[in-house]
C-alpha cells in the first residue's frame, strides 16, 4: 500500500485575504461568500422576456485579432453574439448573459470585458482580442502554455475566459501576488472547480513558479 | 395528483432496481408531437417499421446499467487503418471528468502504444458501441476493462500473426512500441500488417474472445501514470468544438417558448407576430412552441412577440421552497414509519432524534444545454451534450416516430455534466425547430432556462433516531430519507439494531441524478448525527466513529485523514471562533474521509482548511484523480455555504448566478488531498464520492466553532 501525497496547501486559499480582496471594489463591507465584486446580493428574478433589440442595422468596424473587420449589425447586439454567429469565433463562450461567470471574456483595447453584455457598437474603432488571437504561428501564448502545463481545466468551457482575464491581469500587473490573482479572476466561474490548478497556471505564467514544480 | 412529478426517479418497490440503476435513472420530458404527414410518407415509403412510443409513464422509469451492450465485435471496439493508425471506439462521453485520458490510457496500455498514438472516438452513435451512460462512476470499473479486453485481443492477433509468419512460438514474441518483435531477430510486424492479412481481418470482425491476456499491473507503463487531457491544446486555444459551437451551413438559432410557471398549459398561440420577423420560422405543436431565426438576437426578439401571443392556463396549487420540507413529509409514501426499536430506546442511557433538511440544488454546468439538429431526407443528426447518447437517440426516435437507425447522435466533449445532462429534451427541441424551419438549428438554453428547466438534485428530508448504552455504544439506529434516494442510506457503523429506508414522496420540482446523488444528503445527515451522538456520549467524534467501525477501508481513510490533519491536537487546541470537524463515508465502492477547519465571525462562516483522504482502489491517473477530488471538495462546499434553489408559485426565484452563488476563487479553503493507492484492489470511479464528506465535516466544525448545530443546508448562522 502506498500513499501518494498529491497536493497539499500551497495555495493562497484559506488566507484571510478578504479585506484586501474586496477593498477596491466592494466599498468595504464584508463580502458575501462566492459573490463576485459588484454583484447584487438581493434575490434577483431575471426578466423572462428577452429584451427588445433594435432591428436597425449599422456598420461597425474594429480590429480583431490583428485584422481589420467590418460588420453590419444592430448596434445593441451583444459583442458575444457577433463574435460567435457573424464571425465564427466560437472560442468565446456564453455562460450566463449577466456578466457573472466570465466565460465570455474578451480583450477590448487590452482590458477584459464581458462580451455578453457589451453592445457591439462599443467595439467600434477599437481593438478586440479573443482566444483565437492569442497564439502566434503555432506557438502558444505563455498564458495558454501555462494552462496546458498545469492541466488548468476539466471540461475547459471556462478556459478561454480564464486565459484572457489572466492576460489582461498580467498586462496591468506582471507580478501579481496571490490575493491579486484571486481578485482578478473572481469574476470567472469554473464549475468543475479547477481553481487550484488555474491559480498555479496564473502563477506559472507570471513567472512565480519554478520550472518543473 | 397535485404536483407535477411523483417519484419519476425511484420506482417504489421495484425489486429489480439496484443501487446503480437508481443512480442512472432519469426523468425524460415527454413530447407529443403530431405525426408529420410528410414524415409518415417518407418513412413508410422507405419500407421501415415505425417505432411505437412506449407508454408515457414508463418512459421516465426505465433504467440502464453503466455497462451498456458494449462492442459486439473487435472491429466495433477498434479500427486499424491501412497505415496502422488506430482508432478506439467508446460510447462514453467526456465532460470534464477525464474519461478521454483514462480510456485512451487503457487502450494504449494493452496495445503497447503511447497515448498520443491512440485516437479515441467517443459517443457518436453511428460509429461507437453502446457502453451505457456515462454515470454512476461506471467508466472506470466497466469501460476501462472492456477497452482493455478489446485492445489486448488486437495485440494478441498481432502476436499470432507474427508467430505464424516467423514460425515461432507466440511466447517468444513481445509487442513493444506497437510492433511485434522476437528476441535476437530484426524482423518486426506492426498493426498495419493485421489489416492486409485475411485471417486477421476476419478475426477483427468476430466477437472479442473471452479472456485475452491483460497486461499485469506490475508491467503497466501507461495506466497508473498521470496523463493529461489528450485534447488540451484545443481547450487553451479555443479551437475545441463544444456542442454549442457547432456551425452548419444555413444554420438558424432557436429559442423555445417556456411556460410562465411549472405545469402551465398552453391553451392558444398565435404565431403571426413572431413569423413577421425577417427569416424567423415559428412552430406550435401540442405543448411545444418555439422558433428559429438567423441570429440569436432576432430569435430573442421574435420570442418576445411569440410570448405576448400565448395564452396559458396555470395551476394554482404550487408549493414553495419555504414549505418544502413540510410538503415532503406530508406526502411521504405510507407516512414516515414509527421507530420499531422501542425497547432499545426505553432502555437507553441516551436517545437522540433529529431532522435534516437538504434543499434542491442545481448542477449549473458552465455550458448550458445545447444541441444542433439537422434533417436530411428523413434522417436526423443531432450534436448535443448528454451523458446518455444512446438514450437520447431513443428519445429522438420516439418523439419523431422514426426508427433509431435514422437518428445519429454525436456528443462532442462538452462543458460539464455532473449527472445533470442525462435526458435529451434540448436535442428534441432543436430537432423539432429544425424540422419546422427546414434548416439546421442551433439551440442553446439560456442560463435562466438551465436553472429552471433542467433537472434538480432532489431535496432531502431525513429523520434520524438512535439510542446509546451506558458505554456509549449504539444500540439502535433508525434513519429515513424522504425524496432523495437510497444510495449510502445504510450506515457503515456497527449498531445493535438498525433500520434505514428511503421513502418516495410528491416531489414539487423535476429532479434527477447529480454527482453522488443521494449519498450527499445521506452522508451529511448521518455524519452530523454521529457527531451529535458522540457529544451525547461524551466522546471525541473520531474515537466515537472508530469505536463503531470494523477494520477496513473506511476506517483506513478515516484514521489517515485524522493523522494528516493532526486531529488529536487541532480538535483540542482550536477554540471559538475556530473549530474542527470530521466526517467519512463510502459510496460506489470508494472511501473518503475529511477534516475541516472553520472560523465563524460575525455570524459569517469561512472554511479555512480541508484535509481529505480518498481511496478508490488502484489509481489509474493520479493527476486526473486529484483534479476530480479537489473539484468535488470545492463543488461540495457550494450546497453547505451558499447554494439553494428557491421557488414559489411554480417559478424559480433565483435562476441566475447573481442570486444562486456557486464557489469561486475567493473564499476557498486551503486544500490538502491525499490519495490512497491500492494496487491490490480493482479500480473504481473517483469523480463522485469525494464530494460527500466535506459538507458534514464543515457542519461539525461549525458546532465546535460557534456552538450551533447545522441541520439544514445551506448554513444559516444565528447572531
Amino acid at each position: 500500500m502506498s500513499w501518494i501525497r498529491i497536493f497539499s496547501g500551497n495555495t493562497p486559499f484559506g488566507l484571510d485575504h478578504r479585506r484586501d480582496l474586496w477593498k477596491s471594489e466592494y466599498s468595504g463591507s464584508p463580502a458575501p461568500l462566492f459573490l463576485p465584486p459588484g454583484s447584487r446580493t438581493a434575490p434577483v428574478v431575471m426578466n423572462t422576456e428577452p429584451q427588445e433589440t433594435s432591428q436597425t442595422s449599422t456598420t461597425i468596424s474594429f480590429t480583431i485579432n490583428g485584422e481589420k473587420q467590418t460588420v453590419a449589425s444592430s448596434p445593441d447586439r451583444p459583442l458575444l453574439e457577433v463574435l460567435r454567429e457573424d464571425l465564427g469565433l466560437t472560442g468565446t463562450k456564453y455562460g450566463c448573459g449577466e456578466t457573472q461567470c466570465g466565460a465570455c471574456s474578451v480583450l477590448l483595447d487590452q482590458r477584459r470585458v464581458f462580451s455578453c453584455r457589451t453592445p457591439v457598437s462599443q467595439a467600434d474603432g477599437r481593438e478586440i482580442v479573443t482566444i483565437e488571437g492569442l497564439s502566434r504561428e503555432d506557438a502558444l501564448h505563455p498564458v495558454q502554455q501555462a494552462f496546458l502545463d498545469e492541466d488548468a481545466y476539466q471540461c475547459g468551457y471556462c478556459t478561454p475566459g480564464m486565459i484572457l482575464t489572466t492576460v489582461a491581469l498580467l498586462a496591468e500587473n506582471p507580478r501579481p501576488d496571490d490575493a491579486q490573482i484571486v481578485a482578478a479572476l473572481n469574476g470567472n466561474i469554473c464549475r468543475c472547480c479547477s481553481y487550484p490548478n488555474i491559480l498555479r497556471a496564473v502563477q506559472r505564467a507570471a513567472g512565480g513558479l519554478p520550472k518543473g514544480d | 395528483m397535485k404536483a407535477g412529478h411523483a417519484n419519476p426517479l425511484f420506482p417504489a418497490g421495484d425489486p429489480t432496481a439496484s443501487e446503480f440503476d437508481e443512480e442512472l435513472v432519469f426523468d425524460c420530458v415527454p413530447f407529443h408531437f403530431r405525426p408529420s404527414r410528410r414524415g409518415f410518407v417518407r418513412t413508410l415509403g422507405a419500407g421501415l417499421i415505425l417505432a411505437l412510443p412506449a407508454p408515457a409513464q414508463d418512459r421516465g422509469r426505465r433504467s440502464q446499467r453503466g455497462g451498456g451492450g458494449g462492442a459486439a465485435t473487435l472491429a466495433a471496439r477498434l479500427h486499424i487503418a491501412d497505415d496502422g493508425t488506430i482508432t478506439v471506439f467508446t460510447g462514453k462521453v467526456e465532460c470534464g471528468q477525464g474519461s478521454r485520458a483514462e480510456l485512451t490510457q487503457a487502450a494504449a496500455e494493452e496495445l503497447r502504444l503511447s497515448p498520443s498514438q491512440v485516437h479515441l472516438l467517443m459517443a457518436d452513435t453511428q460509429s461507437v458501441p453502446d457502453d451505457g451512460g456515462t454515470a454512476g462512476s461506471r467508466s472506470t470499473p466497466s469501460t476501462v476493462p472492456a477497452i482493455r479486453a478489446g485492445c489486448a485481443a488486437a495485440r494478441e492477433l498481432l502476436v499470432r500473426l507474427a508467430a505464424s509468419r516467423w514460425d515461432v512460438d507466440p511466447l517468444q514474441i513481445e509487442v513493444r512500441a506497437g510492433e511485434a518483435r522476437q528476441a535476437g531477430e530484426d524482423h518486426r510486424l506492426s498493426y498495419a500488417d493485421l489489416v492486409s492479412d485475411a485471417d486477421s481481418a476476419a478475426a477483427l470482425a468476430q466477437a472479442i474472445p473471452d479472456g485475452p491476456r491483460l497486461t499485469p499491473m506490475d508491467r503497466w507503463e501507461v495506466l497508473g501514470q498521470s496523463v493529461s487531457r489528450p485534447n488540451g491544446a484545443g481547450l487553451v486555444t479555443g479551437s475545441h468544438t463544444y456542442p454549442s459551437d457547432i456551425q452548419r451551413p444555413g444554420m438558424l438559432y432557436g429559442r423555445v417558448l417556456r411556460p410562465p410557471a411549472f405545469g402551465a398549459r398552453l391553451v392558444s398561440l398565435d404565431l403571426a407576430a413572431a413569423q413577421a420577423f425577417d427569416g424567423v420560422t415559428a412552430v406550435h405543436d401540442d405543448q411545444f412552441a418555439g422558433l428559429a431565426g438567423p441570429t440569436s438576437a432576432s430569435a430573442a426578439a421574435a420570442l418576445s412577440a411569440l410570448a405576448a401571443a400565448a395564452v396559458w392556463e396555470e395551476r394554482g396549487d404550487h408549493t414553495s421552497s419555504d414549505a418544502l420540507f413540510e410538503h415532503l413529509r406530508e406526502h411521504a409514501e405510507g407516512g414516515i414509519p414509527e421507530n420499531p426499536f422501542r425497547a432499545e430506546l426505553d432502555g437507553a442511557s441516551h436517545t437522540l432524534r433529529q431532522s435534516y433538511h437538504v434543499p434542491y440544488v442545481q448542477h449549473c454546468p458552465m455550458e448550458p444545454r445545447s444541441a444542433v439538429a439537422e434533417w436530411d431526407d428523413g434522417r436526423l443528426t443531432v450534436w448535443t451534450a448528454s451523458q446518455m447518447p444512446f438514450r437520447v437517440r431513443g428519445e429522438l426516435a420516439q418523439a419523431f416516430r422514426i426508427a433509431e437507425d435514422r437518428v445519429r447522435v454525436i456528443i462532442p466533449d462538452f462543458g460539464g455534466g455532473f449527472g445533470g445532462k442525462h435526458s435529451g429534451e434540448c436535442a428534441v427541441e432543436a430537432a423539432r425547430l429544425a424540422q419546422a424551419a427546414g434548416k439546421p438549428v442551433s439551440l442553446q438554453w439560456t442560463r435562466e432556462e438551465e436553472f429552471t428547466w433542467a433537472q434538480f438534485r432532489p431535496a432531502a428530508l431525513i429523520e434520524a433516531e438512535a439510542s446509546l448504552d451506558a458505554a456509549g455504544r449504539l444500540t439502535s439506529w433508525h434513519f429515513i430519507n424522504v425524496n432523495s434516494g437510497r444510495s449510502a442510506v445504510d450506515t457503515p457503523y456497527r449498531t445493535g439494531k438498525a433500520e434505514s429506508a428511503f421513502l418516495g414522496t410528491e416531489a414539487p420540482l423535476r429532479h434527477g441524478s447529480y454527482r453522488a446523488l443521494a449519498s450527499t444528503a445521506n452522508v451529511f445527515a448521518r455524519e452530523c448525527f454521529m457527531d451529535e451522538l458522540a457529544f451525547l456520549a461524551g466522546q471525541d467524534p473520531l474515537e466515537f466513529r472508530l469505536a463503531h467501525l470494523e477494520e477496513g477501508r473506511l476506517r483506513d481513510v478515516l484514521e489517515e485523514a485524522a493523522r494528516r490533519f493532526d486531529w488529536a491536537s487541532r480538535s483540542q487546541e482550536l477554540t471559538p471562533p475556530r473549530g474542527a470537524g470530521i466526517a467519512c463515508g463510502t459510496e460506489k465502492g470508494s472511501f473518503v474521509a475529511a477534516c475541516a477547519e472553520v472560523v465563524v465571525e460575525a455570524s459569517t462562516l469561512r472554511v479555512t482548511h480541508v484535509c481529505q483522504v480518498f481511496e478508490c482502489g488502484k489509481v489509474l491517473n493520479p493527476a486526473n484523480l486529484r483534479a476530480q477530488v479537489q473539484g468535488s471538495i470545492i463543488m461540495g462546499l457550494g450546497p453547505i455555504l451558499s447554494e439553494e434553489t428557491r421557488f414559489a408559485g411554480g417559478k424559480i426565484l433565483n435562476p441566475a448566478f447573481s442570486s444562486y452563488p456557486v464557489p469561486r476563487f475567493a473564499g476557498l479553503p486551503q486544500l490538502e488531498i491525499h490519495l490512497l493507492d491500492r494496487p491490490d484492489l480493482d479500480s473504481v470511479g473517483g469523480g463522485e464520492t469525494p464530494l460527500i464528506a466535506v459538507a458534514p465535516a464543515v457542519a461539525n466544525a461549525v458546532f465546535r466553532a460557534a456552538g450551533q448545530r447545522v441541520r439544514k443546508l445551506p448554513v444559516r448562522l444565528e447572531a
